[in-house]
Parts: structure tokens; C-alpha cells; sequence
């Protein structure tokens, strides 16, 4: 999954503060692998370097002064880029899937349409594979066999998600 | 959602619509395919492709929208002509065989050149080539009951290629058999159909049976989308 593209995702909705970005990755996407905060400062500082966010503004308190970031027009595109990109099939995706599908739904993007777009992606490479096989021994058949298991398994989470786009989008902007 | 169909169509929909009573099957559906291509509709069960499939096939009659097949207007045709067109151009391929349980399975495959006038042995001889192309000569002279789910369905493909049919439409016509015999049949509809020029419009909800395709048209309520199309502009 990538960290920096989630991030600025979150900042769509408007700018926060490296602490606030964390909490909201972590309630999201974190599960049982929260974000560590060194890593949300790093990858700001890559973001800001890179033109991709901006300083807002500082908020001073009792502690350190706290940055404020919001995302720039060259960080829209860079997300929209990345959510229009299908990502290479390969096993054990859903976590970069699911990331895209629920922020596409944050960030009011056409989830069925990356859905779609990530199908034809899967499907591309399981008609190269069934290609190989035709053609293959049983070695290759085999091998073959084991890719194709595994796309269609993510093919049928791709459907599924498809069917239930109305209720998590519903879930996700509680 | 296509909009123009390719240049070197062979069968193409545009705009189509069909309910039944009040519920939508079709909402503004498109399609085509052109000679010697595979093309796999997908969806969730319910979503209208096979609804699409039995328009395409001149089975259905659209509310609206236009089915043009090597450049005649399907709609605007007698049920008669349709059905005509149906036994000379079209061969089907079903999820169940549906074979006549009465005949022989080699009296099966000749049975669609039989009613296109071809005289008994030579509609058998040809019916007999088929079946062992699609490797179930051996059960020439047994009735479908007495054969194995496999063995029946190679022999309603066979049964479906025999009069040269230059469209067939399969709907999910590997959905009652195992992973094994299930690519066997596609292999070799899809193997005997490109060495004809056939082009294959395939439903299927299996995407291990869409990989046998050329590419895939996506119906989803009843609105189709042709993501291959829309990337190749």
C-alpha cells in the first residue's frame, strides 16, 4: 500500500496536522498496524519537498508548534493518477485495493469504475496465463494453475466489493 | 459504454432496451464482435446478460434499440426469418446440453444439419467428424443419458459447430461441470471456433472461463460497458 498516497488522499477533505492524519489513517486503514509517527512526519516532508502539500499554517501550543498540511493541485492529480492506475495483479493485494476503494469513495471518485479498471487489469494477465498454459507442459500448466487460483480469488473480492459499494460507501462517511 | 460499433462488425446492439413487466433486463446496452473473436459478458447474476445473449441471438425481441447482424437489421425481421437465420448462421450452447434424450449422441450433433435439408449419412458423417475433434467419438451410439456431464457437453459443442455456424452463443456452458472437464470444453470451442472464424459470444459469471476470451463486455443493471474498447479508444 502506499503510505504517501493514502496520506494525501486524507488530506482532500481538507488540511490537518501530522497527529490528525495519523489518527484518521489509523482508524481507517491501521487496523493492527498503526502508523508510526516518525513516518507520518517523514513522509510530509517527502510530500512538501516534492510540491505535492503545503504548509497551511502553525498552530502553536504548550508543546511544539504544529504544522498544518494541506494537499496541492500537483497532489490532487498525483491521487487521481494513482487511483486511476490499475495496480499489477499479484497475490495478497486486497490491502492496497481496499485503501483505493475507500478512498475513491472519501474522496467522491468513481469506485465501481477502479473496480472495473482493476478487473480488466486481472483479467489481462489470467488470459496471458491461460495462453502459457494451452500452450505449456504440465509443469507450466501447474504453475500456470496456482496464479489463476489466486487472481480469481481477487476477482470474485473485486465483485463482491462491486455489490456492496452503496453500504460502505455509506460506512466510510459515517 | 460503446457507443459506435467497430468498423468489420459481424453482430452488434446499440441503445438496447428490454423489461419484463416492470423490472428492467436492458437499460442502454451495447455489443459487438466481430468474425473469429471471443467475447466473454460478465456480470452478477441478474445484471441482464443473458437477457442480452437471447437479444443478440434473435430469442428476444428488445423494446427498443438496434441488433444488426453482417448488416440486416435483426429487429425489423419476420419471426420466420429470424428463425431461419437462427438454424443456418447461429449455434447455442447451453449450461444443461439440452440434448434429445431420444437420440444417439451422434444423431444429436446431426440433427441441426438434418433440419438445414443435408440428407442422414452425410449429416452423420460430418456429425461423427465432430465428435471426434471434441474427442467423444467413442460415445457415437449412446443415448446423453447414458453419458457423463463432460462427455454431454462436448457434444452439445459439437452440436453447435457442426453446421458451420458463423455465431455461437454459449451461456455458461461450463457452469455444471469440474474445473478439469470445464477448460477441456473451452478448449476446445474456442480452439474449433477461431480455426472457423466463428465469433463466440460467451456468458459466463467465471472469470477462469472469460480467460479463454478475447475480451470482456461487462453488464452491470442491465448496462453494458467494454472496458477494452474504451481503452483502446
Amino acid at each position: 500500500m502506499s503510505i504517501s498516497h493514502t496520506l494525501l488522499g486524507l488530506l482532500e477533505a481538507g488540511p490537518r496536522h501530522g497527529y490528525d492524519l495519523k489518527r484518521t489513517f489509523d482508524e481507517k486503514f491501521g487496523h493492527d498496524r498503526p502508523l508510526a509517527y516518525g513516518q507520518v512526519y517523514a513522509t510530509m516532508s517527502r510530500l512538501l519537498k516534492n510540491g505535492l502539500v503545503e504548509v497551511d499554517g502553525t498552530e502553536s501550543g504548550n508543546g511544539p508548534d504544529r504544522k498544518t498540511y494541506a494537499i496541492t493541485d500537483a497532489g490532487i492529480t498525483d491521487v487521481e493518477q494513482w487511483l486511476a492506475s490499475p495496480e499489477k495483479p499479484e497475490p495478497y493485494l486486497q490491502s492496497t485495493l481496499y485503501t483505493k476503494v475507500v478512498l475513491a469513495l472519501l474522496t467522491d471518485r468513481p469506485a465501481g469504475q477502479l473496480l472495473d479498471t482493476q478487473r480488466a487489469e486481472h483479467l489481462r494477465l489470467m488470459r496471458n496465463l491461460t495462453d502459457r498454459k494451452r500452450r505449456g507442459d504440465l509443469a507450466d500448466q501447474l504453475i500456470c494453475d496456482h496464479a489463476l487460483f489466486h487472481l480469481e480469488a481477487d476477482l470474485r473480492w473485486l465483485e463482491l466489493t462491486a455489490a456492496r459499494l452503496e453500504r460502505l460507501a455509506a460506512e466510510v462517511r459515517r | 459504454m460503446t457507443s459506435a460499433a467497430p468498423a468489420g462488425s459481424l453482430l452488434t446492439a446499440t441503445g438496447l432496451h428490454k423489461a419484463y413487466g416492470s423490472t428492467p433486463a436492458l437499460d442502454g446496452a451495447s455489443f459487438s464482435i466481430h468474425p473469429g473473436e471471443v467475447v466473454a459478458v460478465m456480470g452478477p447474476s441478474g445484471s441482464g446478460k443473458s437477457t442480452l445473449l437471447h437479444c443478440l441471438a434473435g430469442i428476444v425481441t428488445p423494446d427498443s434499440g438496434l441488433i444488426t447482424y453482417d448488416n440486416r437489421n435483426l429487429s425489423a425481421m419476420a419471426d420466420r426469418e429470424r428463425s431461419a437465420l437462427r438454424r443456418s448462421d447461429f449455434g447455442f450452447v447451453f449450461q444443461f446440453g439440452q440434448l434429445v434424450p431420444e437420440l444417439t449422441c451422434v444423431e444429436n450433433v446431426a440433427l441441426p444439419l438434418r433440419l438445414n435439408g443435408a440428407k442422414r449419412k452425410d449429416a452423420e458423417r460430418t456429425a461423427l467428424s465432430w465428435l471426434e475433434r471434441l474427442e467423444v467419438d467413442t460415445v457415437a451410439a449412446q443415448r446423453p443419458g447414458e453419458v457423463s456431464g463432460g462427455q454431454g457437453q462436448r457434444v452439445a459443442v459439437a452440436r453447435a459447430l457442426a453446421p458451420n455456424p458463423r455465431v455461437i452463443f454459449a451461456d455458461e456452458p461450463t457452469g455444471a461441470l469440474d474445473s478439469l472437464n470445464g477448460e477441456r470444453v473451452m478448449e476446445l470451442l474456442t480452439d474449433a471456433a477461431r480455426s472457423t472464424n466463428a465469433a463466440v459470444v460467451l456468458v459466463t459469471h467465471e472469470a477462469r472461463v472469460a480467460a479463454y476470451s478475447d475480451r470482456e463486455v461487462v453488464v452491470r443493471d442491465g448496462k453494458s460497458r467494454d472496458l477494452t474498447l474504451e481503452f483502446t479508444g
